[in-house]
């Protein structure tokens, strides 16, 4: 989000169209009438800020914090997975949609935990997310959680007709919700179904929506745009790890900065041997698949 | 008399063009009014909702609205492509033909772009498209250069047309060194529209079933089926009710140009099923959910089949030279092309692309009634705005309608 | 109990640890009549944990069951300790031990003279605290992994504070393969609207 202070075509747009935006519901001098976040000055962003923490303050009665944290210097952040732990109980799954604030009805899932046959290995033609088990993992199957991979060359950036989705510095791809048209352009891109749409109004209880939220990641988000996983940005550029990580009962799930070399991701490339999904689709995923044992 | 006020005279002569007609001409309009209606009531709803009311989900993203975008980009380009064969075998009603081919075009691209505002989540933030004031994201976006190609073909047709019936309505001919130029640049844009919309979908390596390099090609010879079939039902049309002379040699022309055409498109299409079935990989399932379903899921495989038996029987009544001269085998063929080309684009290409998705899955799209309904109103928005263009087209043109030499009083028809 | 900052099944794993450990210790001295000799230099037994390692790794207690121990106060240093295989009858009856059981048995790892440690192969004692020198012992791999973070759960900050957990908290040391757990329930299948 660098500055680019100057001629406003915010300006521009309110004198021009005004008019024509009557049936908008959610039109305000802030999220309608202004530039992408990446080209807004800081000031610009302070507003934004204010008028959503407002609006989230009447929609759910408390405060909800906006924060607009910046990539830290020196940090790629990275993932990895190890496959031989991975159990498949989808506590990943949900752990995100609590931190993430994703819609509970309809619900939107961004980690999906595919369950694969063994002796198939990574078979995405027969894989599903779907099985439903008493225990897992269940005899002759291993499991696959899939979400955004974050590629160093991502599909989905290039398709944006608006230039609505980017990378940020330290590797995360993120979306502009008050500048996405809602095309799905990106959906049709990536290669993981890591996008999702709000097909209708996203709906969160009061109680559960998390507070603490980046105006590029978990903030609840408008209808009509595409949402993803953001490597939990809010809380990774405060030093945290992901909430997928923090939840994982077996381990399985290891985050860091690619730059560290003492860092974990590193320890698991030098050690481990790692995969990414769908190599060759040149996508180069900043998000590691090992097996551990 | 300057222009200005002979411009007025011309729009007003429009006007009153539009607004006289028979039962069958009112009968046909308001129809056409009642199902705008219906289509922009479900539009509203879809609008206060979202696009719930689609049967469009996470997993097959894209699916009618776009399919028929697609289908109508072809059409538009198909329309103005009719320009070739009219120069090549200098055809008499050469102006005729370039007129109506621009006018169907200008009529599909409003469809087109009426197709994508429903089709999108934010319309109202259409003006993220707009250059100099969004941000396209060139030249990296092939949305973004398909936006920039169908807008500037639609505004090459709008002055070519304009400029055409314009310059006959003041009873003069058209200047070679303007309309040459311009006619032969709407050709390579018209190739360039339904490229570049080909290109959207070929440039998406996730989707194997559209990753192919023949797509762009197979575009372009179903644009050549559809598109002419709509010509030549209207050329018929235009013959009985009006003055228009088109001599049954134009016709046939024509009809054999899309034999032509509609064997490439089945060769194509006969070369990718070759390529899928005989490398059995797993990009086959798209093609299998095509035409033989998968498990249970096989709700497009009626229809597919039906595209693809329509493309092959009109593909024989046209070839056959008895065929393709008798109008009611000729019709027929006509619609079976229209419709079987109509299929492909619009469920066969963008459904089985998305069908099985990324991660395998297979949802079972079907378009919603709500999808149906606001389509059916989006056509007829394209049918009346068609209509109402020919209608004031095809006096001009026949010379019915002329300004009043320098009188500056209302145009007259004969 | 320690704060286990995880959910449901974790948790119950947990527990059930808690619980065998805690037995485990006083199994082994549950027939008095072997001979024993206690240690001549009773200081060297009376290991202290290094506080300091603990603390880089901020591991959280081992999971004893309140009350449980330490573990001497059922084990009795003055009683004979029986080091011959046998089924267990009197206490620890539900320890199951499927841990190379062919090789191994309580003492191989609970020291005898000290009940309330470890003791590593060569000897040395090792504090429930430090239980992961223990497991690193055979699990090289896993122990190298674990000390960079890359083996087991790790919560905190990923360029700061990491709080890791030891073998146990996730492993029973009797059995320490994992179980099966519940998964969350599975997403909803999309659904056309008519």
């Amino acid at each position: 989000m660098s500055c680019e202070p100057g001629l406003s075509r915010r300006d521009f747009m309110c004198a021009v169209a005004s008019c024509a935006v009557a049936a908008c519901t959610d039109v305000t001098h802030t999220s309608f009438f202004r530039d992408r976040l990446r080209e807004l000055s800081t000031a610009d962003i302070a507003a934004i800020v204010a008028d959503l923490e407002r609006e989230y303050r009447e929609r759910f009665g408390k405060e909800v914090t906006v924060g607009t944290e910046e990539a830290m210097d020196g940090v790629e952040f990275a993932y990895a997975l190890d496959l031989s732990r991975c159990v498949g109980c989808r506590r990943c799954e949900y752990a995100c949609i609590e931190e993430n604030n994703q819609s509970r009805d309809p619900e939107v899932h961004w980690i999906r935990v595919l369950e694969m046959d063994k002796d198939k290995g990574i078979d995405f033609a027969h894989a599903t997310p779907y099985y439903d088990a008493e225990e897992v993992p269940r005899p002759g199957h291993f499991y696959v959680p899939v979400a955004c991979q974050q590629c160093r060359n991502p599909p989905c950036v290039k398709t944006c007709p608006v230039g609505a989705t980017w990378q940020e510095p330290d590797g995360i791809t993120v979306i502009d919700y008050d500048w996405c048209i809602g095309c799905r352009c990106c959906m049709s891109a990536c290669p993981y179904g890591a996008r999702h749409y709000n097909w209708s109004e996203p709906e969160i209880p009061k109680d559960e929506v998390n507070t603490d939220t980046h105006i590029l990641g978990n903030r609840p988000r408008p209808r009509g745009v595409v949402e993803k996983c953001t490597f939990c940005i809010h809380r990774t550029r405060e030093g945290l790890y992901p909430a997928c990580v923090e939840v994982c009962p077996t381990g399985s799930r290891k985050f860091g900065n690619l730059l560290d070399p003492s860092g974990e991701i590193r320890y698991v490339l030098e050690n481990k041997r790692v995969f990414v999904l769908k190599a060759e689709l040149n996508t180069r995923p900043r998000f590691y698949y090992f097996y551990g044992v | 008399m300057s222009r200005r006020r002979l411009f007025l005279q011309f729009a007003l002569g429009s006007l009153r063009q539009v607004l006289r007609g028979n039962l069958l001409y009112w009968g046909w309009i308001v129809g056409l009014l009642v199902l705008v209606g219906v289509g922009a009531n479900a539009y509203l709803e879809q609008f206060r909702v979202g696009l719930i009311t689609t049967s469009m989900r996470d997993q097959v993203s894209w699916a009618f609205y776009i399919g028929n975008f697609t289908f109508l980009v072809g059409v538009a380009a198909a329309a103005v492509l009719l320009v070739i064969p009219a120069y090549v075998y200098h055809w008499k009603p050469i102006k005729e033909v370039v007129v109506l081919g621009e006018l169907l075009a200008i009529a599909a691209l409003v469809m087109c772009g009426l197709f994508v505002t429903v089709d999108i989540g934010h319309p109202e933030r259409f003006w993220h498209l707009i250059p100099g004031i969004g941000r396209l994201n060139l030249p990296s976006s092939l949305l973004s250069w398909d936006v920039i190609a169908l807008n500037g073909y639609l505004g090459l047709n709008l002055i070519i047309v304009t400029y055409m019936l314009f310059t006959l309505f003041r009873g003069k001919q058209p200047r070679k060194g303007i309309f040459t130029p311009l006619v032969l640049l709407s050709i390579p844009a018209a190739i360039g529209i339904h490229t570049v919309t080909a290109f959207l979908y070929n440039g998406v390596p996730a989707r194997p079933f559209w990753n192919s390099a023949i797509l762009a090609p197979r575009f372009l010879a179903s644009a050549f089926c559809s598109g002419p079939a709509v010509l030549l039902v209207l050329m018929q049309l235009l013959r009985r009710f009006t003055r228009f002379e088109i001599q049954d040699a134009a016709i046939w022309k024509v009809a054999e140009l899309m034999a032509y055409a509609m064997f490439v498109n089945l060769f194509l299409l006969g070369a990718e099923v070759f390529k899928e079935y005989y490398s059995n990989t797993e990009h086959l399932l798209h093609m299998q959910y095509m035409f033989t379903g998968i498990g249970e899921h096989t709700s497009i495989v009626p229809y597919m089949w039906f595209s693809v038996i329509a493309s092959v029987v009109a593909f024989v009544l046209f070839i056959i030279p008895w065929t393709r001269r008798n109008p009611w085998t000729l019709n027929l063929g006509c619609g079976l092309i229209y419709v079987g080309v109509y299929i492909e684009k619009g469920m066969g290409l963008v459904i089985p692309g998305l069908t099985p998705d990324t991660l395998g899955e297979i949802y079972e799209y079907f378009p919603s009634r709500s999808e149906i309904l606001i389509s059916v109103g989006i056509f007829s928005v394209g049918f009346l705005l068609f209509t109402l263009m020919v209608k004031v087209a095809v006096p001009i043109l026949l010379g019915e309608l002329r300004a009043r030499d320098a009188s500056g009083t209302a145009p007259t028809s004969s | 109990m320690p704060t286990m900052p995880i959910s449901g099944s974790a948790r119950t794993w947990g527990t059930v640890v808690v619980f065998l450990l805690a037995h485990l210790a006083s199994a082994c001295a549950e027939s008095h009549a072997e001979p024993h000799s206690p240690h001549p230099d009773d200081d060297v037994l009376r290991y202290v944990p290094d506080a300091t390692a603990a603390n880089d790794l901020h591991l959280p207690p081992p999971p004893f069951t309140e009350g449980a121990f330490p573990c001497s106060d059922c084990h009795d240093p003055e009683l004979p300790v029986r080091t011959r295989r046998r089924e267990l009858k009197w206490a620890h009856k539900e320890i199951e031990l499927t841990h190379d059981e062919e090789h191994r048995w309580c003492l191989d790892c609970h020291d005898a003279e000290n009940r309330d440690v470890l003791h590593l192969a060569n000897g040395t004692p090792v504090a429930f605290e430090e239980s992961h020198l223990l497991c690193g012992q055979c699990h090289g791999d896993k122990h190298r992994d674990w000390r960079a973070g890359v083996h087991g759960r790790r919560t905190g900050s990923w360029n700061g504070e990491k709080s890791y957990l030891l073998c146990v908290h996730c492993h029973d040391a009797h059995s320490p393969a994992f179980e099966a757990i519940r998964p969350e329930p599975p997403p909803p299948r999309p659904r056309r609207t008519p």
